[in-house]
């Protein structure tokens, strides 16, 4: 059920996108949902982050992960105990960027006469990395149609992508890759029975549409050509508020561009966030300074605390009897 | 009937045969559809209405969580609902965990309780999950809408009973967080969990009684000022029929330079004791000028195992008393939890401590520049100063008839960053230190399996499950080089691991670091050493000749 019901909508998506289309919805799918989904994408987005950061972060909570700052003569880790700004800024920067906290990942396993062992497991670092810059890079990529001179950053990373130079028109690395990685990352919460379990439809949906994503923009490339230069106008259209749906790009043309549309829409209220989330995390973005610098909590609350004072009244016979000072003889 | 804990050789069957998640083996349904069972060995008692009613807290009443009726108060779900919510607008923490996580599942075997176990909802991803489940559902629009579509459920007594049991099989160790590619710390779902429980009146009392203890008399263990001044004076006498050195430690006083906090368990418990005899003899080794005192009388905080304000209220004696007896700054002992709030919390909650000054050891004149604002300073740091400018007089020879390895606690290594300090002093007062093996130690290193208020003695079945991550990182060092002590700088650790490794590694005791300094300690006027501050015999060596190996 948990795969089976995203797997259905995402194809239900696509059909939806081929069938309107089919159907003379050029205009809706090309132009209105574009910018609605758009629209979306931009105010949903915000509006997490805002939601989130009205939230304030009352105490200093890094997870050290190495030696904190301590005496002169003790080595202290930056980079995983940082203790202040550039440290955090070098330990946000390995984890956004290389997925440090990952890069850990460790399996362990009960041996046969009940010992507990622990393997390093980076497979799922890898497949994490390899999708993410996959991604990032594809996007990137896509900047091409947005413009009618290709920027000459898009054209190295072209290049570089392209490397291979097999299939034409050039297979595109990044293309391969995401596949793989994705189609690992399905795999392998179906393939172990802790991920089967922990796993939620929500997890499967943005993996099953992303992948649709891929394989339309993918058979746009290398099987079912459609016409890049109708493409164009219409992103021109677009980017420019003067959008005219043009006639014939070719029905996988707006399947591709419709489950991006749902991609952006969904994004903000799911799991997806991550990638905004993941800058705001207490845990990592604070430097482990707070026995040298105070940290606020703005709703710091008032607590009736028992005073010495009221400690002293209960115990002061016994005290006075037992030799401890006072403050108060009678 | 089963026994609590299992017999060893049950559990150890249990571990070798019986199919298990841990093993790859699937339960054959979803977490949520796993009922929740109470049995001997894996509940805490609840805690007892006096001391519910002296905390002024929600419901206070007899039950049992056995039982099937928790008698809840009428309208308890909203209670529960409303204090989220005002959680979610306090704690980012909190909000953020709610949302991003994307169940990659690389925290899933990292937690002590579900290698012990292999138990589904001790993956620290579902034990967030059940909250998480309640939060869609009452707070998220798809949840509203999609319901067990998207994994929410909506509030109900068995969850809140799933939630007793799972927040309670938590230590708020925060080892899954070092694994989290967002950071995402399980202890921050558990202190709001137990946040909402204790709203709901369900409360254990290993926990609460504790509180209301350390509320009126300052310590956890609820022992009035005289007698913690006539337990402290006989540890006193013991040191001087030991040693035949005097140690006078003074309580309350006024005037004195360092006010020195401690876990009540140092003073009470055994092996504890032995810990706080070694800090005495340092004291008195190199003259320090300090006070204990009977108010300020704990330095552990079990009002952090209850919720934020409890934590504040508890801590507040630490500063308070400070300010009174006018001292310039204060030294803590060692203990776990201690540490967490003291540097992560104490600060934010009950400072500016602008009373006092900025530690500096006046031994060394040493400026403890990392407790400038908190004025507060561990006292591993403090003493690997001490010894790194070579101020003490150490024999580590007599503790040659220990084989020691070092148990970082998880406050203290994932909560403040403090790995190599304890290493230090442990190398320079004993000559035989092992590590365990990579993947348990240092920020990696997994809880005694009984912190976070946990180490009570109904609850042994599941405590021994917890600690078996650990207790196997220690057998592995038993067998290899014949470990025989394990040294820990926590006072949960040295209640709750003695009893783990007599269940799991039978011949290997627990020590605090400054049990071993106090043993190697070479004192002015003493008496020829021959038994160690347990009155264990010491390994024959000279006694002339060098008293100290190079440092390393």
């Amino acid at each position: 059920m948990k795969v089976i019901y995203p797997l259905i909508a995402v194809v239900f998506l696509g059909a939806i996108a081929f069938a309107g289309v089919s159907a003379g919805l050029d205009y809706l799918f090309g132009v209105i949902i574009p910018y609605f989904s758009l629209l979306i994408f931009l105010v949903g987005f915000i509006w997490r982050i805002y939601d989130w950061v009205k939230s304030p972060v009352p105490f200093r909570i890094p997870t050290t992960c190495g030696q904190a700052k301590s005496l002169e003569w003790i080595k202290k880790d930056e980079l995983e105990s940082p203790s202040g700004f550039w440290g955090v800024v070098g330990r946000m920067s390995l984890e956004v960027l290389f997925f440090r906290s990952l890069f850990r990942n460790t399996k362990a396993e009960m041996t046969p006469n009940a010992n507990l062992a622990y393997g390093s497991s980076k497979w799922l670092w890898i497949a994490g990395l390899v999708f993410h810059w996959s991604l990032l890079v594809i996007v990137l990529r896509h900047y091409r149609f947005f413009l009618s001179a290709v920027p000459g950053f898009v054209e190295m990373l072209e290049s570089t992508d392209g490397f291979l130079q097999v299939t034409l028109p050039t297979l595109y690395i990044t293309d391969l890759l995401v596949v793989l990685s994705a189609t690992f990352l399905v795999l392998r919460r179906l393939a172990s029975a802790q991920m089967r379990i922990i796993s939620l439809s929500t997890d499967y949906f943005p993996l099953f549409l992303i992948l649709a994503i891929v394989f339309s923009g993918i058979s746009m490339r290398y099987l079912e050509k459609v016409d890049i230069v109708a493409v164009k106008l219409l992103i021109h259209g677009l980017t420019s508020f003067s959008a005219e749906a043009p006639g014939e790009i070719g029905a996988i043309f707006y399947v591709h561009l419709f489950l991006v549309c749902v991609l952006a829409m969904y994004f903000p209220s799911s799991k997806l966030m991550h990638m905004g989330g993941v800058f705001l995390s207490p845990t990592r973005n604070l430097a482990n300074n707070s026995r040298e610098k105070r940290h606020i909590n703005p709703w710091n609350p008032e607590v009736k605390i028992r005073t010495y004072a009221e400690y002293e009244d209960e115990f002061r016979e016994k005290m006075i009897k037992a030799d401890l000072p006072v403050e108060k003889t009678e | 009937m089963k026994t609590n804990p299992p017999e060893l050789s049950e559990l150890t069957a249990e571990y070798e045969l019986a199919p298990s998640l841990l093993k790859g083996d699937s339960p054959g349904r979803e977490w949520l559809d796993i009922p929740v069972v109470f049995q001997d060995g894996n509940w805490c008692h609840a805690a007892k209405p006096d001391v519910i009613e002296s905390l002024g807290f929600n419901n206070p009443r007899k039950w049992s969580p056995e039982n099937e009726d928790w008698q809840l108060e009428k309208g308890w779900q909203k209670i529960v609902l409303d204090g989220m919510k005002e959680r979610l607008g306090q704690f980012r923490s909190f909000k953020l965990f709610m949302d991003i996580c994307v169940r990659c599942g690389a925290c899933s075997d990292k937690c002590h309780f579900f290698l012990g176990s292999g138990d589904p909802k001790n993956m620290p991803v579902v034990r967030a999950e059940l909250l998480r489940s309640v939060y869609r559902h009452e707070f998220t629009w798809s949840g509203k809408l999609l319901k067990g579509i998207v994994g929410a459920r909506p509030l109900t007594e068995e969850v809140l009973k799933e939630w007793f049991m799972y927040f309670h099989q938590c230590t708020e160790c925060r080892r899954c967080s070092v694994f989290c590619p967002f950071g995402i710390d399980t202890a921050e779902v558990t202190l709001v969990g137990r946040e909402l429980l204790n709203l709901a009146g369900a409360n254990i009392n290993w926990i609460s009684k504790p509180v209301s203890d350390s509320t009126r008399t300052g310590n956890h263990l609820g022992i009035e000022p005289h007698t913690f001044k006539s337990v402290v004076e006989s540890l006193a006498e013991d040191i001087e029929d030991q040693t035949g050195v005097t140690v006078n430690p003074t309580f309350n006083r006024k005037g004195a330079e360092i006010l020195f906090i401690t876990p009540s368990g140092d003073i009470f418990g055994d092996p504890g004791i032995y810990t706080m005899m070694g800090y005495m003899i340092l004291f008195e080794h190199i003259g320090l000028d300090y006070t204990l005192s009977t108010y300020a009388s704990e330095g552990g905080n079990f009002g952090y195992f209850t919720s934020n304000q409890t934590t504040k209220k508890l801590n507040a004696k630490m500063y308070h008393e400070a300010e009174r007896l006018g001292v310039k700054w204060i030294l803590g002992g060692e203990c776990g939890h201690m540490w967490r709030v003291v540097h992560q919390y104490m600060d934010t909650m009950n400072g500016p401590a602008d009373f006092l000054e900025e530690p500096f050891s006046p031994i060394t004149g040493t400026k403890f520049r990392n407790a400038t604002s908190t004025k507060m300073v561990h006292i591993a740091e403090f003493t690997a100063d001490l010894i790194h400018q070579d101020k003490l007089k150490l024999d580590p020879r007599r503790n040659d008839h220990l084989k020691t390895t070092f148990h970082d606690s998880c406050n203290i290594a994932r909560g403040m960053g403090m790995l190599e300090e304890p290493r230090y002093v442990l190398r320079n007062v004993c000559n035989s230190f092992n590590e365990m093996p990579e993947h348990t130690i240092r920020e990696e290193t997994f809880c005694c399996g009984s912190g976070s208020g946990l180490n009570t003695d109904e609850y042994m079945d599941i405590r021994m499950r917890g600690g078996f991550p650990r207790a196997s990182a220690v057998k592995h060092v038993k067998d290899k080089y014949d470990v025989n002590a394990l040294v820990a700088i926590c006072a949960i650790d040295r209640a709750s691991l003695p009893p783990l490794m007599n269940y799991w590694n039978p011949g290997v005791s627990v020590y605090g670091l400054h049990e071993l300094v106090g043993n190697a300690l070479v004192m002015e006027g003493e008496n020829e050493r021959t038994e160690d501050l347990r009155e264990d015999e010491m390994v024959d060596f000279e006694p002339e000749g060098p008293v100290r190996e190079e440092d390393e």
